[in-house]
């Protein structure tokens, strides 16, 4: 049998991140509203990056997480890998949705559009497609160890797929007629944007973490309970 | 060496065998996407103006989605006369399994192509570079073929197969298809190749990345 719960240190590591991001959610909430300026041209409604940059960051950050896990699994064979990719996928697709509609919403007052084939937001959709058929995969197949073998070979090809896909979008919009107003980082951040995104950023990677430790607390008591059921049918069995 | 290219072309030779005992594979591929042209041609405008600007498209949703089905058929067939394991039980390395299936898929795929590219000229019209074409289709096939003899090989185990290998295949060549139709439109419009390169560039990049990255991971799929 495996450990029957979270190791304590691992829960309470867990736990510390939880109260974490918490802090840091009310913390970065304040400053975002009460005091980063206004940016120059596009007013109050930029606000909405604080929020929707780190998202989109740590989807691709789970979604990296994914591809090392899948190769650790296919090498070292550990099931503990496999719960990793599992738990990082979820997590990458709940995380890239938040950043697709966060920034279809900051794309409606400010391109006049709620989509536009950006090369960043297309590259991200199709992330999210990739992510979920992965999930799919997960979903329709018997839980058995050749499943993990299979995600994990979808995982490694669709993250090897992310800069081929990215550069082909680019150079495919380069080619087509642009949106009214080009998105670009072209603003400059001042200090207190700085920090407050930093802050933001902390928080959801705190909020990140803390997700993946309770998913893979999940994962591991739910193969405990699969092994004690097998096990008692096999004495009743007996 | 040599044993390694034996084993590879008694793989293909298999396939090549069943598939002209059958059909199965070409006549559907091609009559499906016979099929799409048909229905593209009624849901979209065909007068002379908007078809240069469609047609491309048209023939690589064409080519994309019937390929599905050739691949489907792939590893379907196998697994339904229990072949498969007798494949998975061959003494010769994984690679060699998987570049067999792969060139079949690719052969079957291009033979389906080639025969409807043709109907293709007759009912949108469109002038045709035809070796420039064929050079973007062998070389997008091949991107197909790539990944899609993997997703053909776990589809097949899951439930809802026919679901799944879409799902799987299709965010994934997304590059193909974007620069198969963009370095189509150009040789239709009688583009020089420097307009080319680049797409042509993209296409070579998917190709040698994927065949060698499902080469590489096929193992693990045929690993009972």
């Amino acid at each position: 049998m495996t450990q029957d719960r979270l190791p304590g240190r691992t829960a309470l590591l867990s736990r510390l991140f939880l109260v974490l991001a918490f802090i840091g959610v009310m913390v970065s909430l304040a400053l975002i509203f009460l005091w980063v300026p206004d940016d120059r041209q596009q007013g109050a409604v930029y606000r909405i990056f604080y929020y929707h940059v780190p998202a989109g960051l740590l989807s691709f950050a789970a979604f990296a997480v994914v591809f090392v896990a899948s190769i650790a699994y296919l090498w070292k064979n550990n099931r503990a890998w496999d719960m990793v990719a599992h738990s990082a996928a979820e997590l990458g697709v709940v995380f890239a949705t938040l950043s697709l509609v966060t920034g279809s919403i900051w794309a409606r007052p400010i391109w006049g559009v709620w989509w536009t084939w950006d090369p960043r937001l297309t590259t991200m959709l199709i992330l999210w497609l990739i992510y979920v058929g992965y999930l799919m995969l997960r979903a329709y197949s018997a839980d058995d160890t050749r499943v993990s073998r299979f995600a994990s070979v979808v995982g490694i090809i669709g993250f090897v797929d992310v800069p081929v896909v990215f550069f082909s979008i680019r150079w495919w919009r380069t080619q087509h007629p642009q949106p009214l107003l080009k998105p670009g980082n072209d603003f400059g951040l001042t200090p207190e944007m700085t920090v407050t995104f930093l802050i933001a950023l902390a928080a959801l990677s705190f909020l990140f973490a803390h997700l993946l430790l309770e998913r893979l607390a999940m994962r591991r008591m739910s193969a405990d309970i699969q092994e004690i059921r097998q096990a008692l049918s096999a004495e009743e069995g007996a | 060496m040599k044993d390694y290219f034996a084993g590879i072309m008694a793989v293909l030779w298999k396939d090549v065998l069943s598939e002209l005992r059958t059909k199965d594979i070409l006549l559907s591929v091609f009559v499906f996407s016979l099929l799409s042209l048909v229905i593209f041609s009624f849901a979209l405008r065909t007068d002379r103006a908007t078809v240069a600007v469609i047609a491309p498209g048209v023939l690589w949703a064409a080519f994309a989605f019937s390929g599905i089905l050739a691949l489907n058929r792939a590893f379907a067939t196998e697994r339904e006369k229990g072949s498969l394991e007798g494949l998975v039980i061959t003494p010769v390395p994984r690679d060699v399994i998987y570049f067999g299936k792969m060139l079949g898929v690719l052969l079957f795929m291009l033979a389906a192509e080639i025969v409807l590219l043709p109907v293709f000229v007759v009912l949108f019209n469109v002038p045709l570079d035809v070796p420039r074409l064929l050079l973007i289709i062998f070389l997008a096939t091949l991107g197909f073929a790539s990944v899609g003899t993997v997703f053909s090989a776990i589809a097949v185990n899951t439930r809802s197969r026919e679901i799944m290998l879409p799902v799987l295949f299709l965010p994934v060549v997304v590059p193909v298809i974007i620069s198969a139709v963009e370095a189509s439109a150009r040789v239709m419009a009688g583009e020089p190749w420097d307009n080319l390169s680049v797409w042509l560039q993209v296409l070579v990049a998917f190709d040698v990345i994927f065949v060698v990255v499902s080469s590489l991971v096929f193992e693990y799929v045929l690993e009972e």
